[in-house]
């Protein structure tokens, strides 16, 4: 393929890094260490994911073994949540049926629909944008909701002594986060393609793809990581809620920690 | 002695962070079904605790609170607390206007219902149309009374209303809950406040360490009291003096 740069290219690439070396230690930035360890651990990183992938897409290869990635990168993302927002209650079973379901409505649609073959090619990939995408919004609105409800305790529960259920009491709450997490995501959308190249058709492109083929591509992507954001933010922003009331409409009392 | 109190403790206890210093620990009392019944005690005594488990925004780990004769732990929660309306001791306005805030309560309330109650807390209907965020302290607190009466209770709950008020805003909130209570509202007040309690009365329950320490009429307070409780009211003849020549 003509996009094939090889080893001896990636080698010449790495002269980059040199020159991001070499910055620093003229402006004694100081950053010149981690700058080498970021750079190696990212080659190291993804020539793994290389290797592994290399394996799960090799023809014939059962498409089991993508799935088995698949179910690893949503147990992977919940981790990353968890550590993310550990005082957070119950975040990690929430972020993991958040990304399951997430991952199950929007590949539901675009391989149940054929708008993508069922393919190791279609399904790692796809999978990889959707819960990739959906994390920081996960984590910002599990944050948030958790503590709009910990330092507005006064109101909500002015609003429980009103004789609101739990749910409603908390929802202007839910809703003003779950809106915060979104909307940097619909930001990108609006400005995809003026602004910026979005990487998956940029990738297309550099691979040698015709433009046209790589804008559709990355329209659906785009679509997608819209729903998975929306589909997982509202799951952890309700479920987070949820678990900060008792089921007779009573505000559990949250301990803020000593920081 | 009403033959029908409104909310009835029996051998009430709440629990608090230590298994060791329960909040509440076997308060038994009754609360009469009219005028202000004035809930005082040093601070960390359980007042608000008291308060807290009329409307159920706690519970209680042991014993019976009954409303109406009514164990409250039987009845549907979010309907007992329209009935037992709360004020809290901080003002918590919600984001919006005054009539936002009153809808939120009462969902669709027509403009001339919710300035009828506006007119009864002493706030002109303009107030409808105003961020209830941007008012003064008193009036917040008035907003939030509204707010609750917006809910049609049988009864307020007031926990401390005016410690986040001037003088002349608290002198207006009592004079507010008094025609209230002659209206045939009976409110349960929680106050650390002795020239307070003095001021506005019907009834006092002294709160001491979780427990009952004393239950009387405000102007026989001192004389019936034991020993321990009027040390506590000691400060309170001394502020009245201070306080109201």
């Amino acid at each position: 393929m003509n996009s094939d740069i090889g080893w001896s290219g990636l080698g010449i690439s790495a002269a980059l890094v040199a020159i991001a070396l070499g910055i620093s230690a003229w402006q004694r930035l100081g950053v010149e260490r981690t700058l080498l360890w970021s750079s190696l651990r990212a080659a190291v990183q993804l020539v793994l994911v290389g290797v592994a992938l290399h394996f799960i897409l090799a023809p014939n290869r059962s498409l089991g073994w993508s799935w088995l990635w698949v179910g690893g990168m949503v147990v992977f993302a919940s981790l990353t949540v968890w550590l993310r927002a550990r005082d957070v209650p119950g975040v990690l079973p929430l972020a993991l049926v958040a990304f399951s379901a997430s991952l199950a409505v929007t590949l539901g649609v675009l391989l149940g629909l054929q708008v993508f073959p069922i393919d190791a090619r279609t399904v790692v990939p796809l999978s990889g944008l959707i819960v990739g995408n959906s994390l920081a919004a996960t984590v910002l609105v599990g944050r948030r909701v958790y503590e709009e409800l910990r330092d507005k305790r006064p109101e909500v529960e002015a609003r429980l002594a009103l004789g609101q259920s739990a749910h409603d009491a908390a929802q202007p709450y839910v809703r003003s986060s779950i809106r915060s997490a979104l909307i940097p995501q619909i930001e990108t959308t609006k400005a995809v393609g003026i602004i910026f190249l979005p990487g998956a058709m940029t990738g297309l492109i550099l691979a040698g793809a015709d433009p046209l083929d790589a804008v559709r591509v990355q329209i659906a992507v785009m679509y997608v990581v819209l729903a998975s954001v929306a589909t997982t933010t509202s799951i952890v922003g309700l479920g987070v809620a949820r678990r900060l009331f008792t089921s007779d409409h009573r505000a559990v009392q949250l301990t803020r920690k000593a920081d | 002695m009403d033959p029908r109190p409104l909310f009835e403790f029996e051998a009430v206890r709440v629990d608090g962070r230590t298994a060791a210093a329960p909040r509440l620990d076997a308060v038994s009392l009754t609360v009469p079904a009219h005028g202000i019944t004035v809930v005082v005690g040093p601070s960390g005594a359980g007042k608000s605790t008291l308060l807290r488990v009329c409307n159920r925004l706690d519970v209680p780990d042991a014993g019976t609170v009954r409303l109406d004769g009514q164990d409250t732990a039987t009845l549907d929660v979010l309907a007992l607390r329209r009935r037992v309306g709360m004020v809290f001791q901080q003002p918590t306005p919600f984001p919006g206007t005054v009539r936002d805030n009153l809808q939120v309560a009462q969902p669709g309330l027509p403009d001339a219902e919710a300035a009828e109650i506006l007119a009864r807390c002493l706030l002109d209907p303009a107030f409808l149309d105003r961020p209830a965020t941007e008012l003064s302290g008193g009036e917040q607190q008035r907003v939030c009374l509204a707010r609750t009466l917006a809910t049609k209770p049988d009864v307020l709950l007031m926990d401390e209303p005016t410690s986040a008020l001037d003088q002349p805003a608290t002198l207006g909130l009592e004079r507010l809950a008094r025609r209230l209570a002659d209206d045939d509202i009976p409110i349960l007040w929680v106050s650390h406040d002795l020239a307070q309690m003095a001021r506005i009365a019907d009834h006092v329950i002294v709160l001491i360490g979780g427990r009952v320490a004393h239950v009387g009429e405000p102007a026989t307070l001192t004389s019936t009291a034991p020993p321990a409780v009027r040390d506590f009211l000691g400060g309170a003849a001394t502020a009245e003096e201070r306080g109201e020549p």
